[in-house]
């Protein structure tokens, strides 16, 4: 009986505090100070922009909170807990997926197996479950092959299933991505440039979808270069310049900050 | 060659089973048929079979490791060094335990060392492994030869066989020119493991590659395969999609040690005696070479390498002066035109199909 | 343990060490630009060993020749082996791995390929009194072909003497020529790679292939540059070996490769200085190692300091600078 109300108490303070924290992370590369003193929050349900110009900290700050780099100082509070030094993989089963902004998917794989990987960060099947072919991996890869035809289907990829990742198109690759990230089932689903190198229609269809995602449940932090992209598509926008925080708020209000005007000018254009 | 390796891999899933039942009978039957042409006219046959079946498990335990899961291992031969000698000195230097208990031993060990090379060696960088292996196959050795109590470089005589059971004698076929005589004369008994005729541990050996393939299909197809092919494509991607990577570069590692301190187990009672003699590194090498071969990634492939690195040489021995260059030669020419492998994984098959075709409405060249 | 002991264990693991680092700038080098071991540096070696004996042989050097008549000869052998261990080191890099290269093949099977040409260039030497017989000429060759399989020995005109004595323990010159020219060679080679055209070619390939291609470098020709200084490398290696040992044979290359690749990563492979340390480090450790255990576990303790030192510092002592580490 106590046990219930303390969960119920737990679960509550969980749900209105900020999913994730990022308290004053800076990050060095030796003499280079990608990330200064960075803090930002992301909500639950919300899908917040990250800008700024190329090599303002933005992929950067991805690897920060991913666990591919420790801070030099500060901390990233996800769901209450600090990540510490936890590994990559356990950082995942916690909650945070990403993908990359030069495509990283396993090539020689086809897009179903991409996406079965990343089912597989929740389940247990091991060599006695594989060999014996026990329940736990019939069930297990049951319920794979369910998500990654459900998620292959969303992302537009129903037909590409047996496909090999290396032979799908530049934007297939790039839905596919969002479709094995989203199997391993995040809270946070972190989208580095997913419509990087996309024209306009291509681009439009992707934030469509991206808002689908959100809607099904999902927090979304999104890097997106093109400025009006991003005003239609985030409810928050933070904004990078070398390493440093210069806005957090509102799209109409990120777009009268003076700032981030002088920080985009004569930039904005040259990712195409 | 390729239009083949295509028909059969697109056949009907029956006619595909019938098709390896029909090949493991014939592979079974071989020292009996003593076919012509395939038989070796300078060296034993049967024994020469039982040397090809022990580099087949050893390719497929590599394989694991390679080809799967995409990790160099120069030292391969240590993992044999360790399963063989345990069974020689659990069963005839310092013990004298039986041989199914040596063989049970003999992989707990082998496993247990692979354990203990990887868990550190493992975090080292991709390209370091190879020689920190390397580095460990040649420690093996040295510990044998070095060891008083390993009996040095006199080595181990007097290792167990496994339990005969005599239950009836099979005659063999002998050849004049084309035609076949049933050679009462020259029978095997089944099963009756001696020095002299190394038909039955051919068949014991071909039997334990075939529940190690079965082994190997599941493995594949499930979530351990995948880990495992995840982490060769692109190991960063795969931790941050869940994938303890780590853990499972381990897992092959350990597999295949298994894999490979069985072979080197019926080794060793095969041959009865051993010396730390034939575990160079060289032969680290010859491993690797039937799994490169072949195609890493596909377990067919690896046996066929291993039928090239281990048969050929035998078959060939009137220019057994010649070997080693002509084995280098090969390897020359088969890396430079048929770098896949003679048997590249299915998948990597249809990728380079698709390539073609591909550069062929470009207008490009087709490559063989 | 006396003194005398421990000082002639540790100059002569200097020297080994030295030989061992000169040999290793072969594989750092290669490395380097095309992050691959190449497995057939052990033959490029031992073909300038061969190089060395034979014109030594040809020339009729003896012991007992005067001075400067020796140093004159030494000076041709290592002319010899530079000239022969580079060529084969081209003949590697064309017949090995330009073909795979241009194809994109995967790194193992440019391995395969050089353990190919390894198997191939060993046994040439191997099987030289065969090949001789084949084209007729085993009998005019005789002194050089005969007794293919077994040890060669060189033929060192320059006397051996006795410089100093330290604390009962001679020192002599042969150890002091070969430490010193390994250590010049060396030298010579760092100041190269950091100082000239072509050298900076080397690193810049090394660091960031793609935007060296941008610059308009040829990576084609660095890569052949790279084989190349490694083989002249590895043919003074030979001729200092032979100076140290006395003896070749054809495969002499294999162990001794091993030993090599091992110094370079010890001290962190693709960098020259690091090769140096390496080698250094590792010839003084298995000296010691053997006062400690015995000189039978000599290779043993030189495998388990790579494993240890890989351990604790992965990228070896000082780190990988020729090219920078991949993310
Ligand atoms: N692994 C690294 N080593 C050194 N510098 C790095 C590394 N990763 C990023 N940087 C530097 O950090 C800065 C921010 O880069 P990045 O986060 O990729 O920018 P963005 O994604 O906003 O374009 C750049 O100056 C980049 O050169
Ligand atoms: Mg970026």
């Amino acid at each position: 009986m106590a046990e219930t109300t303390v969960d119920r108490a737990g679960a509550h303070r969980a749900e209105s505090a900020p999913l994730l924290q990022m308290q004053q992370v800076t990050l060095r590369f030796g003499g280079v100070v990608a990330l200064n003193e960075v803090s930002f929050e992301i909500h639950r349900g919300e899908i917040l922009g990250l800008i700024g110009p190329n090599g303002a900290g933005k992929t950067t700050c991805f690897n920060a909170l991913t666990g591919v780099y420790q801070p030099t100082s500060g901390q990233v509070v996800f769901d209450g807990q600090p990540l510490g030094r936890r590994k990559r993989y356990q950082i995942n089963r916690l909650g945070i997926a990403r993908t990359f902004q030069n495509i990283r998917l396993f090539q020689n794989m086809t897009a179903r197996e991409n996406v079965l990987v990343g089912a597989d960060a929740h389940h247990r099947t091991g060599v006695l479950n594989a060999l014996f072919r026990l329940p736990r991996h019939r069930r297990e890869e049951a319920e794979g092959h369910r998500l990654a035809d459900e998620l292959l289907e969303l992302m537009d990829l129903g037909h590409r299933g047996d496909d090999l990742a290396r032979n799908l198109s530049y934007g297939e690759q790039r839905r596919l991505e969002i479709a094995r990230a989203l199997a391993t089932k995040p809270k946070l689903l972190c989208l580095d440039e997913p419509a990087a190198g996309f024209n306009p229609v291509e681009k439009q269809r992707l934030m469509d979808l991206i808002r689908r995602v959100r809607d099904m449940g999902n927090t979304v932090l999104l890097i997106e270069h093109d400025m009006r992209l991003v005003m239609g598509v985030t409810d928050r926008i933070v904004v990078l310049e070398f390493g440093k925080k210069i806005a957090d708020g509102r799209p109409e209000q990120i777009q009268n900050d003076p700032a981030v005007i002088a920080a985009y000018l004569g930039v904005e254009d040259d990712e195409s | 060659m390729r239009r083949f390796l295509d028909a059969v891999g697109d056949a009907p899933r029956g006619v595909r089973i019938a098709g390896l039942v029909a090949l493991a009978l014939l592979a079974y039957a071989l020292p009996l048929l003593n076919p012509p042409i395939i038989t070796t006219p300078e060296s034993d046959f049967r024994a020469v079979l039982f040397t090809v079946a022990s580099y087949a498990l050893v390719a497929l335990g590599l394989n694991i490791v390679l080809g799967y899961a995409g990790l160099l291992d120069l030292g391969y031969v240590g993992f044999y060094a360790v399963g063989a000698y345990t069974v020689a000195v659990f069963g005839s230097l310092h013990g004298n335990l039986p041989f199914p208990l040596l063989m049970v031993l003999a992989v707990c060990i082998t496993t247990a060392s692979g354990l203990l090379l990887g868990a550190p060696t493992l975090r080292v960088r991709g390209d370091y492994l190879a020689i920190v292996t390397l580095g460990f196959g040649e420690i093996i050795r040295l510990v044998a030869l070095n060891s008083e109590w390993l009996n040095g470089a006199r080595g181990i005589t007097g290792i167990p066989r496994p339990p005969s059971v005599e239950l009836f004698e099979i005659p063999r076929l002998t050849w004049e020119g084309w035609v076949a005589y049933v050679d009462l004369g020259d029978k095997s008994v089944f099963m009756k493991f001696a020095l002299l005729d190394a038909t039955p541990y051919y068949w014991l050996t071909l039997t334990v590659i075939i529940f190690v393939l079965f082994a190997d299909v599941l493995l594949q197809r499930s979530r351990v395969g995948r880990a495992w092919e995840a982490t060769r494509e692109d190991e960063e991607a795969a931790e941050l999609n869940g994938v303890p990577t780590f853990r499972f570069k381990l897992l092959a590692f350990a597999m295949g040690a298994f894999v490979g301190g069985m072979s080197g187990a019926l080794f060793a009672s095969r041959q009865g005696s051993i010396n730390p003699e034939p575990f160079v590194i060289q032969i680290s090498i010859l491993f690797l070479a039937a799994v490169v071969i072949g195609g890493q990634g596909n377990r067919w492939g690896a046996i066929v390498g291993a039928i090239v690195v281990a048969y050929l040489p035998e078959r060939f021995r009137e220019a057994s002066e010649f070997r080693v260059l002509i084995f280098g030669l090969a390897l020359l020419v088969l890396s430079n035109f048929r770098p896949q492998g003679l048997l590249p994984p299915r998948r990597r098959r249809r990728v380079n199909r698709e390539t073609d075709r591909k550069q062929q409405m470009e207008g490009g060249v087709v490559h063989g | 343990m006396s003194l005398a002991t421990f000082l002639d264990l540790t100059l002569s693991g200097l020297v080994v060490g030295a030989i061992y680092a000169l040999f290793a700038l072969g594989y750092t080098l290669v490395y380097g630009v095309l992050r691959l071991i190449n497995f057939a540096h052990s033959e490029v070696f031992m073909w300038g060993s061969f190089a060395a004996v034979w014109l030594m042989m040809a020339m009729g050097a003896r012991s007992g020749m005067s001075i400067p008549a020796a140093i004159g000869f030494l000076l041709l052998a290592l002319i010899a082996a530079m000239a022969v261990s580079g060529a084969i080191a081209l003949v590697v890099e064309k017949v090995a791995y330009s073909r795979l290269r241009h194809k994109n093949a995967p790194p193992l099977v440019a391995l395969i390929s050089a353990i190919g040409a390894s198997f191939v260039l060993a046994e040439i030497m191997g099987l030289r009194d065969k090949i001789a017989g084949w084209v007729g000429l085993d009998g005019v060759l005789a002194p050089y072909v005969a007794r293919a399989r077994d040890t060669t020995s060189f033929p060192n005109p320059l006397p051996n003497v006795t410089l100093f004595e330290v604390a009962d323990f001679p020192v002599r010159s042969n150890q002091l020529i070969v430490l010193f020219a390994a250590l010049i060679m060396m030298v010579a080679l760092d100041q190269f790679v950091r100082r000239s055209r072509l050298g900076r070619g080397v690193r810049a390939v090394s660091q960031d292939p793609e935007a060296a291609a941008l610059m308009g470098i040829n990576r084609d020709r660095v890569i052949q540059l790279t084989f190349l200084l490694g083989g002249l490398m590895a043919g003074a290696a030979a001729l200092l070996y032979l100076m140290h040992i006395g003896v070749t044979r054809f495969n002499v290359g294999f162990i001794l490769g091993i030993k090599a690749f091992t110094a370079a990563v010890l001290g962190g492979i693709g960098n020259i200085r690091g090769a140096l340390l390496g080698g250094l480090t590792l010839g003084l450790a298995e000296n010691y190692g053997s006062l400690i255990f015995g000189t039978e576990w000599k290779d043993v303790v030189a495998f388990c300091l790579l494993i240890v030192v890989l351990l604790f510092r992965p990228t070896g002592l000082l780190g990988e600078s020729l090219g920078k580490a991949r993310a």
